[in-house]
Formats: C-alpha cells, structure tokens, sequence
C-alpha cells in the first residue's frame, strides 16, 4: 500500500499523531498480542519436554489428526465446488441468480453452534436420513468424522465463493472472446485463459477457509459431540482439558493450532506478495 | 467477464450441480430445523422463546454484541485510520496481526482470558471478577469481531483524495473537525457495513464466550449457549426454538447487509 503523506493541520503537532498510533498499538496488542504470548509462554513454562509429551499423547495426536485431514477433505471439496460456484455466478445468466447471490452469505450469519444442530436434525441417528447411512450402510454420519466435514463445509461455504467472484467479475471479457474466435472450446477457453488468473484467489480462498477450519468449535462440539480418539478434534479436546483442569494439554495442543494456523495465514501472504512483486 | 445464456447441455448441468449442491448443503438443514421447531406448534416455541433463562440469556447476547460493535467501531476506526495514513517500521506485521481473529480459534480466545484474569492468573484482578464473569465474555467478543470494521474501512480510507480534507484546513478547521465533517461521511457506508458485520459475528460467538464466562445458567450464558445446554439437557424444543430465532435475526442481519451493499458507496460526499 502507497502511504499518503499526512495532511498537517494548523495546530496538529506530533502529540496528537503519536497519541493515535499508541491507541492503535494498545488495542491491537491487549486483545491480540497479549493472549497469543500468554498462550504460548503456558505451554513451554514447564519446558520443552512436557510440551512434547502433553502434544504426543494418543488422544491429543489423534484430536490435532482429525482436525488436519477433515479440515483437508472440506478444503478440497470447497474449492472445486466454490470455484465452479463462482464461475457459474459471473457468466451466466439465470432465474433467481440475485437471491442466489445473497444466500451464500448465510453461513456468515448463521451462528455456528445452531448449524451444528441443525445438522444433528438432519443426519442424525434417529432421522430417516441418518438411521438409513447409519444402519444399512454402516456408515454413521454424526458423531463422526463425516459430521465434523459436512459441518466444516457449511461453515466455510462463502470462502472460496467470495475470493474467486470479484476476480473473475474484473476479467477481461475480450480475453475469453479471443479464445473463443481462435477456435478454443469453452473447456480449453476454462483451462488456459480463465484458470490462471483466477488460480492465486482459489488457492488463497482454499487455503484461508483450512486455516479457519482447524480452529473451528460450535459446530463441531454438536455434531461430533466429545468422544476421544474417534470424533474429538483439536478444538474440542482443549475445551475438554480446560474443563477437567488440565493446563498443560490444554495449552500444548493450543500452542500446536496457532501455529498450523499462523504457518498458513502466513504462507498465504508470502505467496501473494510474491505475486504482487512479479506483477 | 461478460454474461452469457445457458446454452447446450454442459452449463446446464453444472449449474444444476451447483445449485443441488447449494441446496444440500444450506437449505436442507435449515429446513429440517425450522419443520422440527414447529412440529409442536407456535404456540410451543413462543412458549420456549419466553422463558426467563432464554430471555435472560438473549439479553446478554445483544449487551455483548452491543458492547463489542462499540468498542471494535471506536478503536478499529484508528486502527484503520494509523495504519492507512502513519508509516512505522513493521506495518506489514502489524497490518497481518489485524487478521488474527479469523483463525484464533475461539476456544483458545477463551482459555487465554482464563489464564489472564482466572483467580491463579497472570493479571489476577482482586477488587472485580473478570473471568467467569461478563467482563472477559465481552473481551472475547471484541475478540472475535475486531477485523470487520477496520477491514472495511481500510480500503475507503485508502482511496480518499487530500484535497477536501487540505481545503477544510485551509478554511481553519482543526483536525478532529475535518475528520468528523469531511472524513467520516466519506467512510461512513464501509463503516456501517463493518459495524453490521461486528454486530453478526458477536450474536453468534459461542467457544469463546463459553469458556470465558464459565457457561454458567443465568448468570454468563448467552444465546448460543442456551442452546447448547437445551442439547445437553435434552430439552430439544428449547434448543431448536432459540436456534430458529438466532437463524431469524441473521437471516435479517443478512437483508441488511445486502440493502447495505447495493447502495453506492459514497452517498454523501459533501
């Protein structure tokens, strides 16, 4: 971003400036910089081995591998299924596309905890749909991995939707048009035209909503419930040892989530900076 | 990108596909609530709706999303506005840490606040309660919610031209009265859009709040919280009524978002 040189008012004077930037400072670092030092400093006061072994026990490994590979599985899904969402949006036209439109922000809105009811309403084991994958397919759906993935994707439903949209709006129509004269199909048109410009919003869309993913608790506390080493995610099993009053595991596996999630936040940065210095 | 009609068999059926998808994924849920919620009538869910625990609960929800809309405005505004317009060393951090919330799970926002201000605490309070209590329900909700309004006015921000603001000191005006007078009607659309979305964000906030304030009946229970005892209680009409009623008031917060986003963005310039 280009900084803009500050206008001086008549009597502006520095005090004034500096006392804005130490507000921002306070703010930024009494809610953010505070607990993420206070979180980490718990988890290593009793150093690195007790860090390692309250990370490495069965259940908080098998928490931190659930919350990675369901986290993984809705990523994949909500990328190719939120990018075709955004494709078909902007270059089509058709009946009720403006509600459409406006309906893929709901998951926004909706708190989380109630879409985790609402999917124990619909999936779960007492309901026609559940009892019938639960039962005859042997296959239950709450309570259980599947669950914690269907809640993970309703969640992170816009995500994509909404990275990929605006990019895709701002392509240049003449670009698809040439394509298309030279004698392109729409599916070569997709692949070697539209595809690479709109490639840095997906993977920053994918990306953002697994980061997300691996942190979230409403939804999945519903659908999963709290059962060690087959449904409980990162998330829950803190929530668990804070409860029974164990800190360490509790601060351990916390100190683990932020950093997978800081590493992508972070990646994702450095690759649209990278990007930005190309361009 | 230039609009086309469906044509031949492809788009039709990659439409139908995004759309079943769409339907699956939101619609029957929220269906299969709201039929469940009625199934008993309207009669029971008002009933559930006006319970004293719920109201009680609902209560808090609004003085917590209330208070964290006011704070994120008031601070995210000179957020936005230090780090648009001051040049420091380190920006790019600072400006990266804004985002921080969105992949803090709330869980974590909850127990760092316990281990703040919990009775063996770093900051330990003696003469107020803050965790366990309202206070740190309302640090976690400023929490969750404080990227939106500073996100939402950082791109506005950016974007104004000097010279309006140049003009008003010319003509004498102080700093406060060019910000207020000539800044905010500029910015104003972006900061009710972020605002909205604070608002959204903090009604429904559950791990955050629920492990800070304790989740204790009628005394630090939310909204959602409610409804997740109503689960555990298996009062299922409990919880489905007050999900149905969250489901509503963001399903309006939404309507207002999308009547917020169609006008232009600039409305009163001057």
């Amino acid at each position: 971003m280009n900084a803009i040189a500050a206008p001086r008012g008549p009597r502006s004077g520095r005090w004034g400036s500096w006392g804005l930037r130490l507000a921002a400072f306070s703010y930024l670092g009494l809610f953010i910089v505070v607990p993420l030092v206070v979180i980490s400093v718990q988890g290593f006061r009793d150093g690195l081995a007790t860090f390692v072994s309250s990370v490495t026990k069965p259940a908080a490994l098998s928490a931190i591998g659930l919350t990675i590979w369901t986290a993984a599985v809705m990523a994949v899904i909500n990328t190719i299924m939120g990018t075709l969402t955004a494709y078909m949006l902007v270059s089509y036209r058709f009946p009720g596309k403006a509600l459409f439109n406006m309906l893929i922000d709901l998951p926004f809105a909706i708190p989380s905890l109630v879409t985790g009811v609402m999917l124990v309403l619909l999936y779960g084991p007492q309901t026609a749909i559940g009892g019938f994958f639960e039962k005859r397919l042997g296959f239950p759906i709450v309570f259980a991995p599947p669950g914690i993935v269907l809640a993970l994707l309703f969640i992170s439903y816009p995500f994509v939707i909404r990275t990929v949209q605006p990019v895709l709006m701002q392509m240049e129509a003449n670009q698809q048009e040439a394509a298309h004269t030279l004698g392109a199909s729409p599916w070569t048109t997709f692949r070697r035209v539209i595809f690479p410009t709109i490639r840095p919003a997906i993977i920053t869309g994918g990306l953002l909503s697994f980061a997300r993913a691996m942190g979230e608790f409403g939804s999945v506390i519903v659908v999963a419930g709290n059962i060690p080493m087959r449904s409980q995610t990162a998330a829950v099993y803190i929530y668990g040892q804070i409860e029974s009053g164990s800190t360490q595991a509790a601060s351990g596996v916390s100190v683990v989530l932020l950093f997978l999630a800081f590493t992508i936040t972070l990646s994702v940065d450095f690759f649209l900076r990278r990007r930005d210095a190309r361009t | 990108m230039r609009e086309r009609e469906l044509r031949g068999p492809l788009p039709l059926i990659l439409l139908a596909a995004v759309l079943v998808y769409a339907a699956v994924l939101l619609l029957a849920p929220m269906a299969a609530i709201v039929s469940s919620a009625f199934a008993g009538g309207v009669g029971k869910v008002i009933n559930a709706l006006l319970l004293p625990d719920v109201l009680l609960a609902f209560r808090m929800t609004f003085l917590l999303a209330l208070g964290a809309m006011l704070i994120n405005t008031l601070a995210g505004t000179v957020l936005a506005w230090v780090l648009v317009r001051h040049n420091f060393p380190g920006k790019r951090l600072v400006d990266a840490l804004v985002d921080a919330p969105f992949v803090f799970s709330p869980v974590i926002v909850g127990y760092a606040l316990i281990l703040m201000f919990g009775r063996e605490g770093w900051f330990a309070p003696t003469v107020v309660q803050i965790a366990f209590a309202w206070p740190a329900m309302l640090l976690a909700t400023v929490f969750v919610s404080l990227p939106f309004v500073t996100r939402e006015i950082q791109p506005v921000l950016a974007e104004l031209t000097l010279e309006q603001e140049n003009a008003a000191y010319t003509l004498g005006a102080n700093r406060w009265t060019t910000f207020r007078r000539v800044v905010v009607p500029q910015i104003w659309h972006g900061l009710l859009y972020g605002m909205v979305l604070t608002f959204a964000r903090s009604v429904g906030e559950f791990g955050a709040v629920a492990v800070a304030g304790g989740a204790i009946e009628r005394y630090t229970e939310t909204a959602t919280i409610y409804v997740f005892r109503a689960m555990h209680d298996r009062n299922p009409i409990g919880a489905y009524s007050v999900s149905v009623a969250l489901g509503v008031l963001s399903i309006g917060i939404l309507v207002v978002m999308s009547l917020l986003r169609r006008r232009p963005s600039h409305t009163a310039a001057d």
